[in-house]
């Protein structure tokens, strides 16, 4: 039954971690062998020659489209926890006329396929003098009503007795919030931090279609440039394919579990 | 939520200029929407704004090049819905290619993440490892999933030919130019890329089920099989449910693998609804059609996930709701 189970796994293991390998490689073969069959896990002769050229080309600037993509996934991902943040605590905590309506619109976009923004929004951003800017990137997608409909669901979890015991030593809402939920609360909005980082870098046909110029790009919107700069130049697109993977994966090394659990978290309340 | 409201009162600094505390009563409650306010200028302007401008749009003939924006009433909609005219013929055959997509994608999303969730719901060495191997493909994003696989599967020089013949099969199978071949590289693809995602959240459903039910059955001489049967599956229903949910929606609304592996093609037999719409409204700038698209797909999804949940919801007391 062990040796079953570990044969298995590892058959898949290898599925998943064999791609990954051979773009690594790729990206260390000379263009000749990279197109060469039977292709080969491990480059005759290991060589930068597609980093240089990666990195050099003016039309296809990968390093600044690393540098935007860090600041935009960023950005956003802040923008996310503090607005989701603030307005989670309000529907959590505090009683208002209209709460059920706001947290029932909010609730029920969840349901709204995105498909239904993309046009009027591309319009919206276009007005604001935003297309072709990051700005595009950073704020629309903002508006992230999981974040809150997640963070509410945790705030109302949380102990009620130490935010009344500070109401009653005299803080103001802002106060508990700010000193008691916001510390409390550390895993579930690195979570969300997280979730937002990679839902941004990840993002592909918004950028695709509001970004233009060549040194706007984010990663994943410049790979297609890429692609299409070079169609069969495969040394190429693994290179790019690696600059726009490493560093996610690296992230990803270190903060693997607070991602799985908050996706895994995601299915049982929702 | 009651003592919030008694502590609020009580407390003694007010918000700033307020009377006593009979007239707050009365007064607007303001603290709640400042805590609001960003989000919801946000939520207001790139969600509930663009829901309806949508509408709007899709009643004009709207280039957002051009200064005139005439309105043309249900034009736009009738123009999808007649048979004959081309825009009928583009959009139907891309609501087609999504249709094939989720149709086959979404079955093999949830049987095969949740085989992977069984194996892995139990305590074994390397357990969180595995959990974060399967899951690792999902960070990495459509454009690098989708440049590496395209040239894993390239017909002349990829690793899965070459693999191919060493074992016997074909060598040489056009798989990101010919159908159904390509559709089999996507719908795979696209496994390979979420299938982590999925069995991540189907393992945290198993755990959720509590041991003593197994245990009973076991008691009672139940095997494996009625045990998945009558313990596991009843128990994962929500769970299952919502794994279906997401993944319809997301499967619906591929385009990046397309986009990306076959631009479309061959000809336009995988260009799915979504990639219809942005490039008939962002390429060819007929917002006004797009935008009736985009609303057409969006009934279309929500009555397909409207039937879905119906449909669990009267299969489930049969199924041992009562656990």
């Amino acid at each position: 039954m062990k040796a079953v189970r570990y044969s298995v796994l590892a058959f898949l293991a290898l599925i998943f971690v064999s791609p990954l390998l051979f773009m690594l490689s790729t990206s260390f073969k000379t263009r000749a062998e990279s197109g060469r069959t039977p292709p080969r896990l491990v480059p005759d002769n290991p060589t930068l020659a597609a980093y240089e050229q990666v990195l050099s080309a003016a039309d296809t600037p990968v390093f600044r489209w690393f540098l935007n993509s860090m600041l935009a996934a960023t950005l956003n991902s802040l923008l996310v926890v503090t607005t989701a943040a603030l307005a989670a605590y309000a529907l959590a905590r505090m009683e208002f006329r209209g709460r059920k309506l706001v947290f029932g619109l909010i609730v029920a976009t969840l349901f709204v396929p995105p498909v239904i923004l993309i046009i009027p929004n591309f319009e919206i951003v276009g007005r604001l003098f935003w297309l072709d800017t990051l700005t595009a990137i950073v704020v629309p997608t903002a508006a992230n009503a999981f974040g809150v409909f997640f963070l509410r669901q945790f705030f109302i979890g949380l102990p009620k007795e130490l935010e009344e015991s500070a109401a009653l030593d005299g803080a103001n809402q802002w106060q508990v919030f700010w000193k008691i939920v916001l510390p409390l609360s550390r895993p579930a909005l690195a979570t969300l931090a997280l979730l937002a980082f990679l839902t941004n870098w990840n993002d592909f046909l918004w950028p695709l279609y509001v970004l233009f110029s060549p040194e706007n790009q984010t990663l994943q919107a410049g790979l297609s440039t890429l692609q299409s700069a070079n169609a069969v130049r495969y040394d190429l697109l693994m290179t790019g394919a690696v600059v726009a993977s490493v560093p996610v994966l690296i992230l990803y090394v270190f903060v693997q579990r607070f991602i799985i659990e908050g996706v895994s978290r995601s299915g049982i309340k929702g | 939520m009651a003592a919030t409201s008694t502590s609020t009162a009580k407390r003694p600094e007010a918000p700033p200029g307020a009377p006593g505390p009979r007239e707050t009563r009365r007064r607007v409650n303001w603290l709640p929407w400042l805590f609001l306010a960003p989000y919801l200028l946000l939520f207001g302007s790139f969600v509930l704004l663009p829901i309806a401008l949508g509408l709007w749009i899709s009643l004009h003939s709207w280039d957002f090049t051009l200064p005139g924006k005439p309105f043309v009433g249900l034009r736009n909609y009738s123009e999808l819905l007649t048979p004959g005219t081309g825009e009928f013929e583009r959009f139907w055959n891309a609501m087609q290619a999504t249709g094939i997509f989720t149709a086959i994608s979404v079955p093999l999303l949830i049987v095969i993440p949740l085989a992977v969730a069984l194996v892995m719901n139990q305590r074994f060495r390397g357990r969180n490892l595995f959990r974060a191997l399967f899951f690792a493909p999902y960070v990495l994003g459509v454009a690098v999933v989708g440049v590496v696989w395209r040239f894993l599967l390239d017909a002349n020089i990829g690793v899965v030919n070459y693999l191919a013949g060493l074992v016997g099969l074909p060598d040489s199978t056009p798989w990101l130019t010919s159908i159904p071949e390509t559709w089999i590289a996507l719908i795979g693809v696209t496994v390979w890329w979420t299938l982590g995602f999925n069995a991540v959240i189907f393992l945290a459903g198993l755990q959720d089920i509590s041991n003593d039910l197994y245990e009973a059955a076991k008691m009672d001489g139940a095997g494996a099989w009625v045990r998945f049967r009558h313990v596991t599956l009843p128990g994962l229903r929500p769970v299952v449910l919502f794994v279906v949910m997401i993944t319809v929606i997301a499967s619906a609304n591929m385009f990046g693998q397309s986009w990306i592996m076959t631009r479309g093609g061959p000809g336009q037999e995988t260009r799915t609804a979504i990639y219809y719409i942005v490039d008939t409204g962002l390429n060819q700038r007929a917002m006004g059609e797009a935008a009736a698209a985009s609303w057409l797909l969006t009934l279309v999804l929500m009555l397909t996930s409207a039937l879905l949940f119906a449909f669990a919801r009267e299969r489930g007391p049969e199924k041992g709701a009562d656990r």
